[in-house]
């Protein structure tokens, strides 16, 4: 099974066939829960029956789902030894008391079988026990092949019909996949649901390559790359394999992230002792200078609009974050921690925060600021956290922790109020994830 | 030009075992785990002069930073000032600068930190009379360290800037 385009043909064919709701949703989509720090959070408790049918695809679908909701802070899946009714018709309400004495607010049904012509059927249906009404329901057809994706897109539902906010579990992760010693790592490009199913490497691991960035509007990555050479950034489209270098600047280009309509990159430059930020237009291939200064600038990110720009500089001694306007100019500092470094910073998706590394006394925390630099808010803390990438949905961020010496870096994620931390599965060590867009 | 200059080092080594007979070579590496430093276990007189092993063994094929720092120390200077003497002498050598951070430094910073460590090496041999177009520079970040485990002496050895000879070795 080739993944490269199968997947990309699969998102029509599943949104295709999800056209035709076959229930209504009972009420108006009001939220079920208040996304936001402080409080008395307490997730929402939620029964994931089998899905019934085809038995095997059935369970699976059920454990895909309910290993995504493990992992999502905001739901909290019911332990399924606990449940009281089975569930045999999936189409019928469930006995509301039966749930509501293991304290369960929703329940999921669902069915899993083939078509005559050998697709894949799955349906769901979510139930608010409370009202005993239907809240959300869908069927789907589509490639056996495509069987995980049906379950992340079902996940992302029900996710967005309980929270109100989008899901992020249809989606990718881009990363850097270590293994040799330290003195000589071998990394290699990979690209994995984010679950950690489904890996598959982009690069052969003869170049060394780091910080993979994902288009927000593509299937492009870009990424740095040592070759022949000054190291450049590069691009590469994860479906067809093509790869080409981004300009002909006239020294180490690095750091670079796409614009969030795909069009441009954005990159840092060194040329002597100074390190500046640049652009360059995808299409026309025409560059621009952003920054003049003899510091070094670098880790930009745009913020979701496109008109500003988020970096790391160090020209008021230290690294510090800083935001400009998106065609350059003098930046203004919103990072102000006592004794502290920051650095790596990236505009959150929906535009509300920026998240960044920290470094005070020797430990390195992740974390998010609102862009004016106020309502910080330390998410981990410790040796050595480094480069938050966001969730599409802005609830969450990916990182990697490497704990020092010979030992490697592991991804984690984590909810930006810094309720849940969970290790994301790779096969062996693993830096610089990024996540992709909701591929929907 | 290679990633792993000490892989280019090695393979030179074994070159020489068979020029100078085996007793040198038999030694193993020197501990402290440096870049090429293996050499330095042969002692100063293995050398002929001019060659790649002389400049690594008895000049010095690097200088080292403090944290978080570009500055030259004044061991660091007088390293170059022999590097430079004896790139003037053998002036059929050309060679690539490499900048180096420790790891406690975010990856992108420590590209630029690494490039302007190598930077200032680069401009301190062209005011010793060594002309620009014999050098390279590249920087590596902390994507190359030597020295690998939690403590201060390692970190100390990956905080440098390598002078890594590459042409001329007839």
């Amino acid at each position: 099974m080739t993944f490269s385009l199968s997947r990309r043909n699969a998102t029509a064919l599943i949104a295709g066939a999800a056209a035709a709701p076959w229930i209504a949703p009972a009420r108006a989509q009001e939220r079920y829960l208040d996304i936001r720090p402080g409080g008395q959070f307490r997730p929402v408790t939620i029964a994931v029956t089998n899905f019934v049918g085809e038995a095997q695809q059935g369970a699976a679908t059920t454990s895909v789902i309910t290993n995504n909701f493990k992992r999502s802070v905001f739901l909290q899946p019911l332990e399924q030894k606990s449940f009281v009714e089975t569930i045999s018709n999936p189409d019928q309400a469930p006995q509301m008391d039966s749930w509501k004495m293991i304290n369960a607010q929703f329940v999921v049904t669902g069915r899993s079988g083939r078509n005559p012509d050998g697709r894949l059927r799955t349906d769901f249906r979510l139930w608010d026990v409370a009202t005993g009404q239907q809240v959300a329901g869908q069927q789907y057809v589509t490639d056996p092949a495509n069987s995980r994706r049906v379950a992340h897109i079902i996940s992302d539902a029900i996710f967005a019909r309980v929270t109100g906010e989008k899901g992020h579990f249809d989606t990718r992760v881009v990363f850097v996949d270590e293994s040799g010693p330290k003195e000589k790592r071998r990394k290699r490009l990979a690209i994995m649901d984010q679950d950690g199913a489904n890996i598959r490497y982009l690069t052969r691991g003869d170049d060394l390559v780091v910080t993979p960035r994902f288009s927000p509007s593509s299937q492009d990555v870009t990424f740095m790359s040592f070759g022949a050479g000054d190291p450049k950034v590069y691009v590469l489209n994860i479906e067809n394999g093509q790869r080409e270098v981004v300009g002909n600047f006239p020294g180490m280009t690095f750091s670079p992230r796409f614009s969030p309509d795909g069009q441009r990159i954005i990159m840092s430059l060194s040329q002597g002792s100074a390190t500046n930020l640049f652009t360059m237009d995808l299409r026309s291939r025409s560059t621009m200078r952003l920054t003049n200064t003899a510091a070094i600038d670098t880790s930009p990110s745009y913020s979701p609009d496109g008109s500003q720009i988020v970096f790391e500089s160090d020209r008021g001694g230290g690294q510090q974050i800083y935001t400009m306007g998106a065609s350059g100019g003098g930046g203004k500092r919103i990072s102000f921690g006592e004794g502290a470094r920051y650095s790596t910073p990236v505009w959150s998706p929906k535009g509300d925060y920026i998240a960044f590394t920290r470094q005070k006394g020797g430990s390195f925390g992740i974390g998010v600021m609102k862009p004016d630099g106020s309502g910080e808010r330390i998410l981990t803390e410790g040796y050595h956290n480094e480069g938050p990438t966001w969730a599409p949905n802005g609830l969450y961020l990916m990182f990697f922790r490497d704990p020092g010496g010979q030992s490697g870096s592991k991804i984690f994620m984590c909810d930006i109020f810094g309720r849940g931390e969970f290790p994301v599965a790779t096969p062996a060590f693993g830096s610089d994830p990024s996540w992709g867009p909701l591929l929907g | 030009m290679s990633v792993f200059n000490s892989v280019r080092l090695v393979k030179f080594a074994a070159v020489l075992c068979v020029a100078f007979g085996m007793a040198a070579c038999s030694k193993s590496p020197d501990e402290n785990g440096a870049n090429g430093a293996n050499l330095a276990g042969q002692g100063a007189g293995a050398a002929t002069p001019g060659s790649a092993q002389d400049f690594v063994v008895n000049v010095g094929d690097r200088v080292f930073f403090e944290t978080d720092s570009t500055e030259l120390t004044p061991t660091a200077q007088a390293t170059l000032d022999k590097q430079a003497r004896w790139l003037n002498q053998y002036s059929r050598y050309s060679f690539t600068v490499e900048g180096h951070a420790d790891e406690r430094g975010t990856r992108e910073y420590n590209f630029a930190l690494g490039a302007r460590r190598s930077e200032v090496t680069k401009e301190y041999l062209v005011a010793r009379g060594i002309s620009s177009s014999r050098m390279k520079t590249i920087s590596y970040g902390k994507e190359r360290p030597v020295s690998v485990c939690n403590d201060i002496s390692c970190w100390s050895q990956n905080r440098r800037a390598v002078t890594v000879l590459s042409g001329g070795t007839s």
